[in-house]
């Protein structure tokens, strides 16, 4: 379980508010753009103290936890793998920080990078990978690591639809599969209605607790509503 | 890798420690004789004089260049990079070629019954402040005319306004004080010029008074007074010059034109003009020097090597310690990064001889003193490269490095390092050529076991061995311009961006 227990997140005159927990599985963190949805998966990641409250897993308070320390993989918006690595060393990495494999540390790589279509592509480096296949090689480095917490900031946003709908599908049959709770900010609804299983609504300075994605979107709270138009 | 406080500590202790050194042996009460207040006089008034003069001469280049199209503009804007890696000495062979007794400027009048001009003298100095300046001068107010959006020239055509009025006065107005302070600035240290084409009562640079009292008087009290007086100059032109301006060594996003309305033929006069100033001297140092290749005594060649050296331990350790400042950042580090700007190597030389002097013969230092000074005084230059790649680098990258935990030196080692290779390389081969082409403290305290090569060409043309000078200064500008290129390529071979 990952819990915020009565936190407060500031960033100058902008605050943010969450009290909950949410379970393993996928979690789409949805809300007006500025409402603070990639606030509140900072703190997780450990880019932004709480200003009140405390962030946990498992019980354990993340307070104190150096971002490479905590129990959380993070993709962002762009950037995720190094241009000057190739893939199975942006992959490895999330073994430790080293570019060296052994023998068994390199077919677990290979079995990750084959696990998301990219099987032979691991000497490649990325400027010679299409869209797709550096959003993917980004999810074998993150199914590689054994944090369970996993944090996407709108990490396929500049990919098409189709390819969208692609990765989301294989975030589901790899991540969510294997257990790990996955918090995703998207700007579109429809990720969260056709791929997520709870919806945490960001609005207003708050981030509302997580509700079950058919339900929330058959009766939609008024923030929503407006939200979505 | 060194520590950034180290690193701080080694800057501070180079700069500031002749500075102590230069401070406890002045003697004040000797004071100034005429002919250092004469050297001061000059020194001020031919730093302004080249400043205006290459300013001036830059705004109509820097407008043809903005508004005209031509196949050769990308080589002409590389060509006017070039001056920054070119060693002093070998543009004043370069440039007395053209205009000096023997060269061809003369060789005209003479021919057309005219008599010979002399290039020695203030005229000589300025020239080749000017020939060194233009081109700087021209990079900065060719990027003030790019950084005017291209719609404003659209909108002025349309509204057939006068676009120098309108648009170009008041960017010049902004940019060229700016330009100007920072060519006072360099033409405030000048040495090797002053040296080769000044001297005398009317064309002594204070740098230069300052080699004359430690070699010829050996009166250090005199000299470490003077440096003084230098660093009282230099640090009043560089507190007005940072305030203005940032100095850019080597600008890039030249490489483009905004569309115009309004042409001159006269452009093309200014960029054939310009073009010519500037290639004539290399092309006769090449055109001079390669019968002379054949004709190098062994010394030069000895010389060579020991340049390479001095030159390459200067790019290691100013490098190391650039990266380090970058790395940390921040205004401190950023101050301590420009510091070395408000001294100079005669100044720094002075205050090391004094220091070393009651303990060793300081001419058994000459090549680890030129090493470390010129490390320090490229530091501002390589430093103004790195620290905007590292903030680049940190923004792109330093969240997925911190979720990765690449942290300290793993993250330095996996990310910082690989992703900084063009800067890198491009730093390195800055400080590589102005190491190599350096010709200040080495005068200061080389005998002939130490010359470098600067100084050997220099001594070759005290002793009107034109032929085998000619010879080495074209191995100089080889050295010194391979070196930058290696430096430069091997930033950029293989590096994914």
């Amino acid at each position: 379980m990952l819990t915020f227990d009565d936190v407060t997140l500031s960033q100058g005159a902008f605050t943010l508010r969450a009290d909950w927990q949410v379970a393993p599985g996928l979690t789409a963190v949805i809300g007006p753009s500025g409402g603070g949805k990639s606030t509140l998966l900072s703190a997780v990641a450990g880019f932004l103290t709480p200003t009140r409250g405390r962030i946990l897993w498992k019980g354990q308070d993340l307070a104190g936890q150096a971002p490479g320390g905590r129990p959380v993989s993070m993709l962002f918006q762009d950037n995720n793998l190094f241009p000057h690595l190739t893939t199975s060393q942006n992959a490895g990495l999330a073994l430790g920080p080293r570019l060296k494999l052994n023998d068994d540390e390199a077919a677990r790589v290979e079995e990750a990078l084959s696990r998301v279509g990219l099987t032979g592509l691991g000497g490649r480096k990325p400027g010679a990978l299409s869209g797709g296949q550096q959003g993917r090689a980004a999810l074998a480095r993150v199914l590689l690591s054994d944090r369970p917490v996993v944090l996407l900031d709108e990490a396929f946003a500049a990919l098409g639809p189709a390819l969208r709908v692609e990765m989301l599908a294989l975030v589901q049959t790899t991540l969510v599969a294997a257990g790990r709770t996955v918090l995703m900010v998207t700007h579109d609804p429809r990720d969260a209605k056709e791929h997520a299983q709870t919806v945490v609504l960001v609005a207003d300075g708050v981030a509302h607790p997580p509700r079950d994605t058919a339900e929330i979107f058959a009766d939609p709270p008024e923030a929503l509503r407006a939200y979505l138009g | 890798m060194i520590p950034a406080g180290l690193a701080a500590a080694l800057i501070l202790a180079l700069t500031l420690a002749p500075l102590a050194a230069v401070g406890s042996r002045a003697e004040a009460g000797a004071g100034l004789g005429a002919g250092d207040w004469a050297a001061i006089r000059f020194t001020v008034w031919q730093a302004v004089v080249s400043a205006v003069v290459s300013v001036g001469l830059a705004v109509p280049v820097a407008r043809a260049l903005a508004r005209r199209r031509f196949r050769g503009r990308g080589a002409l804007v590389m060509l006017l990079g070039a001056p920054f890696l070119l060693p002093v000495i070998v543009a004043v062979l370069g440039l007395l070629a053209v205009f000096g007794r023997g060269g061809l400027l003369n060789a005209g009048i003479v021919a057309l019954g005219g008599a010979p001009v002399s290039i020695y003298g203030a005229g000589g100095v300025i020239l080749a402040h000017v020939f060194f300046n233009l081109p700087l001068a021209v990079r900065i107010l060719l990027q003030g005319w790019l950084d005017i959006p291209a719609e404003r020239f659209r909108l002025a055509a349309q509204l057939d306004a006068p676009i120098w009025s309108l648009l170009e006065r008041p960017m010049l107005a902004r940019v060229v004080p700016g330009a100007a302070l920072v060519i006072f600035l360099i033409c405030l240290t000048s040495f090797a010029v002053a040296l080769t084409l000044g001297g005398g009562p009317r064309a002594t640079t204070v740098e230069l008074a300052i080699y004359q009292a430690i070699r010829f008087d050996f009166d250090l009290g005199r000299a470490a007074l003077l440096a003084l007086v230098q660093v009282a100059l230099c640090v009043v032109a560089a507190v007005l010059a940072f305030r203005l301006t940032v100095i850019e060594p080597v600008g890039s996003g030249l490489d483009r034109t905004v569309a115009r309305w309004d042409k001159s033929p006269w452009d093309w006069l200014w960029l054939a003009a310009v073009s010519l100033f500037l290639i004539a001297p290399l092309a006769m140092v090449v055109w001079r020097g390669i019968p002379g290749l054949a004709d190098l005594p062994s010394s030069v060649w000895a010389a060579s090597g020991r340049s390479i050296a001095v030159a390459l331990g200067a790019t290691v350790l100013s490098l190391a310690l650039s990266f380090a400042l970058a790395l940390r950042g921040g205004i401190w580090m950023q101050g301590i990064g420009v510091l070395p700007l408000a001294s100079s190597a005669l100044v720094m030389g002075t205050g090391l001889f004094v220091m070393v002097y009651p303990f060793v013969n300081p001419t058994r230092l000459a090549l680890a003193v030129t090493l470390a000074v010129n490390a320090v005084l490229a530091l501002p230059f390589g430093l103004r490269v790195l620290a905007p790649a590292v903030r680049d680098v940190r923004e792109g990258y330093g969240r997925l490095a911190a979720s990765l935990g690449l942290t300290g030196w793993a993250g330095v080692r996996i990310v910082m390092l690989p992703r900084l290779r063009r800067p890198l390389g491009f730093a390195a081969g800055l400080t590589f050529a102005l190491s190599m082409g350096d010709l200040g403290v080495i005068a200061l305290f080389a005998t002939d076991a130490q010359e470098t090569l600067p100084l050997a060409m220099y001594r070759l043309m005290g002793a009107y061995r034109m032929e085998a000078a000619a010879g080495a200064a074209l191995l100089l500008l080889a050295l010194s311009l391979g070196g930058f290129w290696i430096c430069d390529r091997g930033g950029r071979i293989d590096a994914d961006l």
